[in-house]
């Protein structure tokens, strides 16, 4: 089946742009941009309320912006997204039509009508249950069918991304195996179909017992299967951002992967492995033995953590051993300073890059083990280190990205370059900040999801140390830096997208200049990177004493068997 | 580049650098250490969950915490019994819709097998300052065995949010010296 459809050049790139796509790639990052708006906001209003001086929010609102805060992030706004990635790096990448647009534009449809669901479910009041629901929590049916037509539409836009990628083969667009980009995507696309799955398994009963046609609902089976879902999503994020980790080193530096191989193995490690891990969020769970929490949560070997592991090596080091070839070959980080630091694009990936792995990763990993859960289950450390992953890691790289996007999708020159140059620094600080306050106020036992930690109207209250108030304030703080730069990132890129200088195109192929390329694949030919091994070397520093010293606090606790 | 095919077709064929090959080991072997850290604190640690859990009905729970309440009580505070079971005792704590209830009372390095259950919601286990964590269901009974090794007074707080309350969901827990008496 031949096709007729309308392409340009991008002038930059040289990719081939089909009109289909790049109108999908618009639709779902710009909704996916206003929602990080609306759970921006939510968001600040939450830690404003957690900072004790403030309590900016009386209770009920507390618990509803909440709600409206994980729902609107951790789903609307990063799953939007991902549809935009998952297009991007299917159609544009290879060169190739979208399959069956209309099908992926009724996915969007879908997928904005469940979210405005939900959303409406949720400001009503009736259903501050959080982003998880856990029954016997119950909310208006509405909540529950917004996020099922949402998860719809999202399995629809992966069958149009495999869709596509067959087109492509079929109509040979490119030679050999998917570039690795593409091939990061489809693995975040393979784990969200399962996930998807998963998320059916339990929310469809969820609605049917919201509905009064299922009595009871087991909370254990519940948070079983729910964290089966919850947990295996969040390993489509990892997939994507290190996906576009790859893409902007490769688009603004010339970076290829010192070695496939290995990248896409660490790649293939995810799908194998990491949507297993899922009781780590259950290691205090009364009725799970230690024996199924210890294997699930590590498989004995820990082959996912090792998957991001080796990113944390490739990526860096693609950009070093690319530097390197531009002659920026003294001492160990030469090649580091002379990175262009000004583009936010650059900048965003590897400040997210760092704060994933130095914040997020170390964290997640240490109190994914089982007895650590102990100090740690449920204390407000838990979102500190979220933040770090999924606010640091993922939220900035797809922030980065976006300021590749403008010029290559939406045709714009960005407005205000100077302000856009300094929101990676500005919201990297801010997420640092709410990411290490809020998980030194868990390490001093401070609860998550809670509205008063004075417990001014309990009965019998329990007196936070003062260092507790003090981080709060401080995370408190750290929020409307995060939320400066979060505000600054959506009045450039809406201002770019509405007011932006049009980029002129043309359908023109122009060659893509192989002069990019680094190096040669093949044995002798391997860049050094003794950069990138001694930050790697500091990394395994630091996560091996955190991580001992978590054993040490723990040594601490009262014994308990 | 990253965004353009392997430039060598058949690229699982490459061999792998070096420096990325030793990365792969350490981090390997690290997730080994990982795991078996774990299980080498099962048993040589002193702080681990037991895996003791049973089914129970929130009344046959609440009855049997009723009962350590009648005949251990030694006070009352703010409305709350205060109970001091023997040591090595069977203990209880009920979680409900906005309270940790009674109030108990421990002797410093004994041992007590704490029973925990929900009567209504899903609530969060959280003892301050030792912080411990526990989720506690309803139905399901969960038995650990705890040494106090501090005394004082201790507050629990609700970590898993339910409902409107969960803010004022507080208990207490005393640990006193042990006098020999
Ligand atoms: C300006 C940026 C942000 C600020 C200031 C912020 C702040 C907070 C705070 C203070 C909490 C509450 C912790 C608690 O009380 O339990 C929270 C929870 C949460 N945040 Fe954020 N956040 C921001 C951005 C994000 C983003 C971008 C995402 C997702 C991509 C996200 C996902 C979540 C989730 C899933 C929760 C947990 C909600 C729950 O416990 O149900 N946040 N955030
Ligand atoms: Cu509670
Ligand atoms: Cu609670």
């Amino acid at each position: 089946m031949a096709t007729k459809e309308q392409y340009r050049i991008c002038q930059t790139t040289g990719l081939r742009v089909y009109k289909s796509a790049e109108n999908l790639i618009k639709a779902n990052a710009v909704v996916a941009i206003v929602f990080l708006a609306v759970g921006g906001v939510f968001g600040i209003m939450v830690a404003l309320t957690r900072w004790k001086a403030v309590h900016l929010l009386p209770a009920d609102w507390f618990y509803m912006a909440l709600t409206g805060h994980g729902i609107n992030l951790l789903i609307v706004w990063i799953i939007f997204f991902e549809m935009a990635v998952l297009y991007f790096a299917s159609a544009v990448i290879l060169g190739s039509r979208l399959a069956t647009p209309r099908w992926a534009w009724g996915a969007f449809a879908l997928m904005l009508a469940g979210a405005v669901i939900t959303n409406i479910a949720i400001l009503q009041g009736g259903s501050s249950v959080m982003f998880t629901s856990y029954v016997p929590l119950k909310a208006d049916p509405a909540f529950y069918l917004g996020i099922i037509l949402f998860a719809v539409g999202t399995l629809i836009a992966t069958f149009v991304f495999f869709g596509t990628l067959v087109i492509a083969k079929q109509e040979k667009t490119y030679e050999g195996s998917v570039p690795l980009v593409t091939f990061g995507a489809t693995v975040a696309a393979i784990i969200a179909v399962f996930t998807i799955a998963t998320g059916a398994i339990i929310l469809i009963p969820t609605l049917l017992w919201s509905m009064g046609y299922i009595s009871h609902i087991d909370t254990l089976m519940y948070r079983t299967v729910w964290w089966a879902f919850g947990h295996a999503s969040q390993q489509i994020n990892v997939a994507a951002h290190i996906s576009i980790w790859y893409l902007i080193a490769a688009v603004v530096v010339g970076a290829k992967p010192i070695s496939e191989k290995v990248s896409r193995g660490a790649f293939f490690l995810y799908v194998v492995f990491l949507q297993l891990a899922s009781v780590h969020h259950l290691l205090v769970d009364p009725g799970l033995s230690s024996e199924f929490k210890i294997f699930n949560t590590s498989y004995a070997m820990y082959l996912a953590v090792l998957g991001s592991m080796i990113h944390g090596l490739t990526v860096p080091g693609s950009i070093e051993a690319a530097q390197r070839a531009k002659g920026y070959t003294n001492g160990l980080f030469e090649w580091l300073r002379k990175c262009p630091w000004g583009n936010p694009a650059f900048s965003g990936m590897f400040i997210s890059l760092i704060l994933f792995g130095f914040l997020g990763g170390i964290s997640g990993v240490v109190m994914g083990q089982e007895q650590i859960n102990l100090i740690i289950h449920n204390t407000i450390y838990v979102p500190g280190h979220f933040h770090a992953t999924v606010v640091a890691g993922t939220t900035l790289a797809f922030m980065a990205v976006t300021y590749l996007l403008v010029p290559l999708i939406f045709q714009r020159e960005l407005i205000f370059p100077g302000w856009a140059k300094v929101q990676p620094y500005l919201f990297g600080l801010g997420v640092t900040g709410i990411s290490v306050f809020m998980m030194g106020a868990g390490t001093l036992g401070v609860p998550r999801r809670h509205w008063d930690i004075s417990q001014a109207d309990a009965v019998l209250p329990y007196d936070f140390p003062g260092a507790a108030n003090l981080m709060m304030g401080l995370n408190g703080m750290s929020a409307l830096l995060a939320g400066l730069g979060g505000a600054i990132f959506i009045i450039v890129i809406v201002g770019s997208i509405l007011f932006g200088k049009r980029i002129e195109s043309s359908s023109e192929e122009v060659k893509a200049e192989p002069a990019k390329v680094v190096g040669q694949y093949g044995s002798a030919k391997h860049p050094a990177v003794p950069g990138t091994l001694v930050m790697v070397a500091v990394f395994f520093t630091v996560f091996v004493l955190y991580y001992y010293v978590n054993w040490k606090y723990l040594a601490e606790v009262w014994p308990i068997r | 580049m990253s965004v353009s095919p392997p430039q060598n077709k058949i690229w699982w064929n490459e061999p792998v650098p070096t420096s990325e090959l030793i990365w792969v080991i350490i981090a390997f072997v690290w997730g080994l250490i990982m795991f078996f850290m774990m299980i080498y604190w099962h048993v040589y640690g002193e702080q681990n969950l037991s895996n003791e859990a049973y089914r129970i009905t929130a009344e046959d729970f609440s009855a049997k915490t009723e009962a350590m309440v009648e005949k251990y009580q030694v006070r009352e505070e703010s409305g709350y019994p205060v109970v001091r079971p023997p040591p090595g005792d069977d203990i209880y704590l009920i979680a409900r819709l906005w309270q940790w209830w009674p109030i108990l009372e421990l002797e410093k390095g004994q041992t007590y097998r704490l029973h925990l259950s929900s009567m209504d919601w899903l609530h969060g286990f959280s003892l301050q300052p030792v912080n411990i964590n526990l989720q506690i269901h309803p139905d399901y009974e969960m038995v650990v065995t705890i040494t106090p090794t501090t005394s004082g007074e201790f507050g629990i707080v609700c970590n898993e949010y339910c409902g409107i309350g969960h803010h004022t969901m507080t208990g207490r827990m005393y640990v006193v010296d042990n006098e020999g008496t």
